[in-house]
């Protein structure tokens, strides 16, 4: 039997890469030449709430089911609630309760995108990709950069407290019910928020000004790093505005041509399949037309700002402008442009969050409607991370959920992903003596998409690192660990 | 049974009880407080949780059956019947499957605040992690299993204020379960949403269908403040 040393074959393993709503690993197979066979980036942890769900019923839903995540749970506790509003017939909520839940779950974008830009991804972004460990992390650009890193805390605590004052809660509210809200925004909810919204934009637009400086300063080696042509999957407003809370399905491929428009949440089966793959729990869904093997697609920032046509705020539209200029109003496909329209994102919700507060809908009492009741509700969101689908069924005899189809914001991205941790390990790793930074490389190229990985990997600096050289008869020939 | 108002001290204070009190109501009148669970004002005594076990000249008893007589000697509010007491609220807890995080209940629920008032953080004896039935059947009410504490307030309700018999017993020791009188389900009985049987739950047991999380983080039951502190604030507005 071959081994490893007789074949010079490798196999290089991440393992846990972090935490994506549980545990992923990355694979990469080198050959003897120092070639990259393959590289796989696994979702390994089973979830189930799927499963969870069945029995229970469907006011439970919108509650239950954010408990998939701590990073963005609000996400997952309006989609829920939208699929419930479809099931209850509450085809058109009060102005109240659809603000109140727009201010929400803009402050929910906010405080998930300063988080995943100044905590997560500037280390790499301020210090380089390969610099040392002690220094990539947080605790490094507090040290080094210590306005900014006191603005990120700020921004992420002004999110949250967004949250708690629309949902009830910082973390796993119970805001959002079937139909609308359970509370509306007091005057001095609004007041406590309002006194720090000017603030908040303010500190985005130098975010984000703080983003291109670095993407520009990287130039051609960070515009291709990762980098691949994709479709682009997102949520639209009717008229083609970028809408972040509600809207139909739009999908462009890499050149900017529509695939499909304005489909209806209640329709995404239609166009959205899942492939199963035997190495990961995760499925990799695909867009029906263009089949298994063409019709992956990445969502998140970047997808959103290039699928839409324009943003409903002033400062982000100027922003969204001057990014599509750069690639001639064309898609941009670089995998590091996540951040830049992460950060106009962090702008645009800055502006939506002060332009929501002085609403005075948000002191209505009127915040629940019903109507006929129905056997199945479909939502879809944009959670920070991306396209967010929620589809249930129900027994209405009962009130049971009897079906629940979660298709999660990284799933979506799962393709994407995959691509970028080939072209990163074969853009850096091949021929070459595998060392911290390098694989960092292939972290960076994940982190990009903000699976909620970043997290666990970079929170402290060291991520739990285990590089296994194991020969083809599964012989564990070399083994290093570190964390 | 006293048919006089009598004089007794609980934890060295003396207050008086009027003809028929138990030391429970006697305690409630006076602003003390007597932690319980399957006590409900409206109903006739259980004495089935033995949470308002309480002392009486030296000997264990459950306030909430005991009547209240002159000169007894109570003592209440110590740190072994507030162990014991935790410890049967501990018990409570891993007998059932109470998932407090996403519990329409949560907040409102008086076993979730006992925990509380009593300081119990975490438990420290094993899950039973039993298979407990939900029964949906009902249009209007369901019964979550996972969360019952066999209080009996469901069945003394029926009984005592609604008179029918939709709640029972059923089963001895562990497998002892709450049962409705009908051949398969609650849809099969007479019990309609405004009974008192569908109100007096303590947990999330027994819970009018589609009200949800209608009540906002903040302004439920006991957001602000521990469970019997309504008792004790007429204590010190006197």
């Amino acid at each position: 039997m071959a081994t490893a040393a007789d074949t010079g074959k490798r196999k290089i393993v991440i393992n846990p890469v972090t935490r994506v709503e549980g545990h992923g690993k990355v694979t990469i197979h080198i050959d003897a030449a120092g070639n990259v066979e393959q590289a796989r980036f696994h979702i390994i942890e089973f979830r189930g709430f799927e499963r969870f769900v069945q029995g229970r019923f469907y006011w439970e839903a919108p509650v239950m089911v954010q408990r998939l995540c701590g990073i963005c749970p609000v996400s997952h506790h309006l989609c829920a609630a939208k699929a419930t509003d479809v099931i209850v017939g509450a085809d058109k909520l009060t102005p109240a309760a659809e603000k109140i839940r727009r201010l929400m779950h803009y402050g929910q974008t906010f405080q998930s995108h300063a988080l995943h830009f100044f905590h997560l991804a500037s280390p790499d972004l301020l210090f380089g990709f390969d610099a040392p460990v002690e220094k990539r992390n947080v605790i490094g650009v507090i040290q080094a950069y210590p306005d900014v890193a006191k603005q990120a805390v700020l921004m992420r605590k002004y999110g949250q407290e967004v949250i708690k004052a629309t949902a009830g809660k910082k973390i796993h509210g119970t805001g959002a019910i079937p139909g609308g809200v359970n509370k509306p925004l007091s005057i001095e909810e609004r007041d406590f928020l309002l006194k720090d919204a000017d603030t908040m934009v303010q500190w985005s637009v130098e975010g984000l000004a703080l983003c291109k400086k670095i993407t520009k300063a990287g130039g051609q080696t960070l515009l291709e790093f990762g980098s691949f042509p994709s479709n682009h999957l997102s949520i639209v407003r009717e008229d083609g505005c970028m809408d972040l809370y509600d809207g139909k399905l739009r999908a462009k491929d890499a050149d900017g041509n529509i695939i499909f428009d304005q489909v209806a949440p209640a329709d995404y089966l239609k166009y959205i399949g899942e492939e199963v793959r035997p190495w990961s729990y995760m499925k990799f869904p695909f867009i029906r037309s263009l089949g298994k093997e063409n019709g992956w697609y990445r969502v998140g920032p970047l997808a959103r700002v290039n699928n839409c046509d324009f943003i409903d705020t002033p400062l982000a539209e100027q922003e969204r402008q001057e990014f599509m200029a750069l690639g001639g109003g064309k898609p941009i496909n670089a995998t590091m442009a996540y951040h830049w329209a992460r950060m106009i994102e962090t702008l645009h919700s800055a502006e939506k969050i002060r332009e929501l507060l002085n609403d005075p809908d948000l002191q209505s009492e009127d915040l629940v409607v019903a109507g006929e009741k129905r056997p199945e509700g479909i939502a879809i969101i944009e959670a920070p991370r991306g396209t967010l689908f929620h589809h249930y069924e129900v027994n209405n005899q009962t009130d049971q959920i009897t079906r629940a189809n979660l298709i999660v914001s990284t799933t979506n991205n799962n393709e994407a992903m995959n691509r970028a941790v080939n072209v990163v390990a074969k853009q850096y790793l091949e021929g070459k003596e595998i060392t911290e930074g390098l694989l960092n490389h292939v972290e960076v190229g994940i982190r990009a998409y903000d699976p909620c990985l970043s997290c666990a990997t970079h929170a402290l600096g060291k991520m739990r690192l285990q590089v296994q050289l194991v020969g083809p008869d599964g012989e564990v020939v070399d083994e290093k660990l570190r964390g | 049974m006293s048919d006089k108002p009598v004089t007794f001290t609980i934890d060295g204070v003396e207050i008086t009880a009027k003809a028929g009190q138990t030391i429970l109501q006697a305690a409630d009148d006076a602003g003390i407080y007597i932690p319980r669970l399957c006590y409900h004002p409206s109903l006739p005594p259980g004495g089935h949780c033995r949470l308002c076990t309480v002392k009486i000249n030296g000997r264990p008893a459950s306030s909430c059956t005991f009547p209240a007589d002159e000169g007894l000697v109570v003592e209440n509010d110590t740190e072994e019947l507030n162990d014991h007491r935790r410890r049967i609220v501990e018990m409570l807890f891993v007998e059932g499957n109470h998932y407090c995080p996403t519990c329409e209940h949560s907040g409102n629920c008086e076993l979730q605040a006992m925990a509380y008032r009593l300081g119990l953080l975490a438990p420290t004896l094993p899950y039973f992690r039993c298979e407990r039935e939900l029964d949906a059947s009902h249009k209007d009410v369901y019964v979550d299993r996972d969360r019952c504490i066999l209080c009996g307030r469901c069945a003394r309700a029926s009984r005592e204020v609604d008179h029918k018999v939709v709640f029972g017993f059923e089963g001895r020791g562990v497998h002892k379960r709450i049962s409705v009188d009908a051949p398969h389900n609650l849809g099969e009985t007479n019990l309609a949403a405004a009974d008192k049987a569908a109100e007096v739950c303590p947990t999330g047991c027994i819970m009018l269908k589609r009200k949800g999380f209608a009540i906002p983080v903040g302004q439920r039951k006991y957001d602000h403040e521990p469970i019997g502190s309504e008792i004790e604030r007429s204590r010190s507005a006197k």
